[in-house]
């Protein structure tokens, strides 16, 4: 097992605020690590027999600038982001390599912090080799103190070959006063699978990102799942896109969204281009105080024998069911708190149960200081 | 038990309940009857304390209290619960974690509960949702089984659940308000709204009342009622003026 990690330079409270993005430092159920703090690389390493955990300069020189890889799923030219990040003589990131038949029990974590930096710009690849199962918690987080706020550019390319399966949880505990800019993009291969979860129940000036995964393999599953809450003043522009090429392959976008007074556009879309693909998008928002949720599930399809659909509602909590809930005795709060819990919980297929706690923890703070 | 004086109930500007009177010692079973649209849901959702249901006059006293003014969650602390016909769906709240909620300190063993009616195989799956008119009904008897309160109010236990199901809530229900017990040492009281009256065959009634257009029109023995109700129909029960 990979040693603590030493930052002694974190404030409890920002070893706090860390630790709700779900970086456990005492790595106790971790394998393996990748902290980041500003442009700083702390820590890069993992125990386990047959997975990688490089920075993004040695795996370059490792692996001969990771030709296969490097800018393969998201293009350089994208937007001003990818440009930036492309343009860096001196690219951060993590490299993560599982190597063919390696499976982590205990997730890999990857911390990306930001204190001082005007921007921290992160290029990472995940790759996950034939029959490999590779399972990665990121947690991404900004100092308690953070006056003159900051941004956060990352890339983030993930490879799942034949047979393998990747599931990349990312709980964002930003401040109001920081902007997040992901471009995501995973291929995924024969009977692969790629897991992506995304939680942020904190505030945030702007996130905009629209992660897509490209299903080119034989029966090829992506599942994209995210929840979310919107405080005054948070702008979340979110979506997920799952364009369905091999033959049987399928896709399911969950999204569960609140606004407390800030905006969340929830975007979705799949394309569904071969016979015998499926997907399903869903969109569930609840408007707690006046703010926006925008939907925008879009499902596409080109070939006879695809099959998609989607849900999308936006409402507010129904007053039926908090009477119910009150006749059992609770009061009004608690009942509203037992719904909205409720209404977040959304059961991940095929992830760890590690992981499936640590998103429950996340949601559980917010739920504790009252949604 | 229970105590309701001259009770007026408006939702939205009309009033659906006129003056009604009852009153419910402690131990016993009412049976409440009446017409499709006569008041009767009203009047439990009245007795529970449901916000859409307001009261214009007169008072409900529970174990001697005034509880008119009271919110729902505080008058099911104080002990009354409710079955309700049709509970409302909520999506992603589980039923076991809504069940460990009301709860609360008390200690429920809550999978041996859910087992005595059948519903162990619920607890993962969110209230209601997909549940058959027996799942529903068994998963409310479950919930009055936690809350275990010491006045039901119990809504059409048997609609929609066939023979083999009426037969494990009526003894489920039975047990709750301590029909097992001497009549002398049962605590528990109860008001029950049917239609057929088979839940009866586990209930012991002690008392029925008939409601037609939002008012109580005459009291007496249960199984006597129905039967005349059954012969007759409600027809003579909206011409009577007169209790």
């Amino acid at each position: 097992m990979p040693s603590p990690v030493k930052v002694p330079e974190l404030s409890k409270a920002d070893q706090d605020r860390v630790a709700q993005a779900g970086i456990d430092l005492a790595m106790k159920n971790r394998c393996g690590s990748y902290l980041q703090m500003d442009q700083d690389i702390v820590q890069a390493e993992c125990s386990q027999q047959g997975i990688e955990v490089l920075s993004f300069k040695k795996a370059m020189e490792k692996y001969d600038g990771m030709k296969e890889y490097t800018w393969k799923a998201v293009s350089p030219d994208k937007d001003e982001i990818t440009q930036y990040v492309a343009a860096q003589k001196e690219p951060k990131g993590y490299v993560i390599i599982a190597h063919k038949g390696s499976n982590n029990i205990l997730p890999i974590q990857a911390c990306l912090y930001l204190g001082r930096e005007q921007i921290q710009h992160v290029h990472n690849i995940i790759v996950a080799e034939e029959g490999a199962e590779l399972h990665i918690i990121s947690g991404c987080t900004s100092g308690a103190h953070v006056g003159k706020g900051g941004a956060h550019y990352g890339i983030s390319e993930f490879f799942v070959k034949k047979d393998a399966k990747i599931s990349f949880t990312m709980i964002h505990n930003w401040s109001e006063n920081i902007e997040v800019y992901p471009r995501s993009a995973s291929i995924v291969d024969d009977n692969g699978v790629f897991l992506s979860n995304y939680v942020c129940m904190q505030p945030v000036k702007k996130i905009q990102m629209y992660p897509t995964a490209t299903l080119k393999g034989i029966n090829s599953v992506a599942r994209f799942s995210s929840v979310v809450i919107s405080t005054p003043g948070s702008y979340m522009d979110l979506g997920s896109r799952a364009i369905l090429e091999g033959m049987g392959a399928s896709a399911e976008l969950i999204t569960r969204a609140i606004t407390k007074g800030g905006t969340i556009i929830s975007r979705g879309h799949i394309n569904g281009k071969t016979a015998g693909t499926r997907g399903h998008l869903e969109c569930k928002g609840l408007i707690l105080n006046d703010g926006v949720i925008y939907a925008i599930p879009e499902i596409e399809g080109s070939v006879v024998g695809t099959e998609l659909s989607h849900e999308a509602a936006v409402g507010k909590l129904a007053r039926d069911e908090i009477e119910y809930l009150m006749s059992r005795g609770l009061d009004e709060d608690e009942a509203t708190a037992t719904i909205i819990r409720g209404f977040l919980d959304v059961k991940i297929a095929g992830l760890p149960e590690a992981l499936q706690r640590q998103i429950d923890a996340s949601i559980d703070v917010a739920e504790k200081a009252g949604f | 038990m229970l105590h309701i004086e001259d009770l007026h109930v408006k939702v939205g500007d009309k009033e659906v309940l006129h003056d009604i009177n009852l009153h419910i010692g402690e131990g016993e079973t009412h049976v409440l009857l009446g017409p499709n649209g006569s008041g009767k849901t009203t009047l439990l959702m009245t007795i529970m304390g449901f916000a859409n249901y307001s009261i214009t006059e007169g008072k409900i006293l529970f174990k001697g209290d005034d509880v008119t003014t009271m919110k729902a969650h505080e008058r099911a602390k104080r002990g009354i619960g409710m079955l309700f016909q049709r509970p409302p769906t909520i999506s992603g709240l589980k039923l076991g974690k809504m069940l460990t909620a009301i709860s609360r300190n008390k200690e429920n063993d809550i999978p041996e509960l859910a087992r005595s009616v059948h519903m162990d195989k619920f607890l993962e799956r969110d209230i209601n949702k997909g549940f058959s008119g027996g799942e529903i009904k068994r998963s409310e008897v479950l919930q009055l089984m936690i809350q275990n309160p010491d006045f039901m109010m119990l809504d059409e236990p048997e609609s929609g659940v066939d023979l083999e199901n009426i037969s494990l809530i009526g003894t489920a229900i039975g047990s709750l308000l301590e029909k097992d017990k001497h009549l002398i040492k049962r605590k528990k009281s109860g008001l029950v709204i049917t239609h057929t009256g088979y839940i009866l065959d586990y209930l012991d009634a002690d008392k029925g009342h008939v409601m037609c257009d939002g008012e109580i029109k005459c009291h007496g023995n249960p199984r006597e009622i129905l039967k005349d109700i059954k012969q007759r129909g409600y027809k003579e029960c909206l011409e009577c003026r007169h209790q």
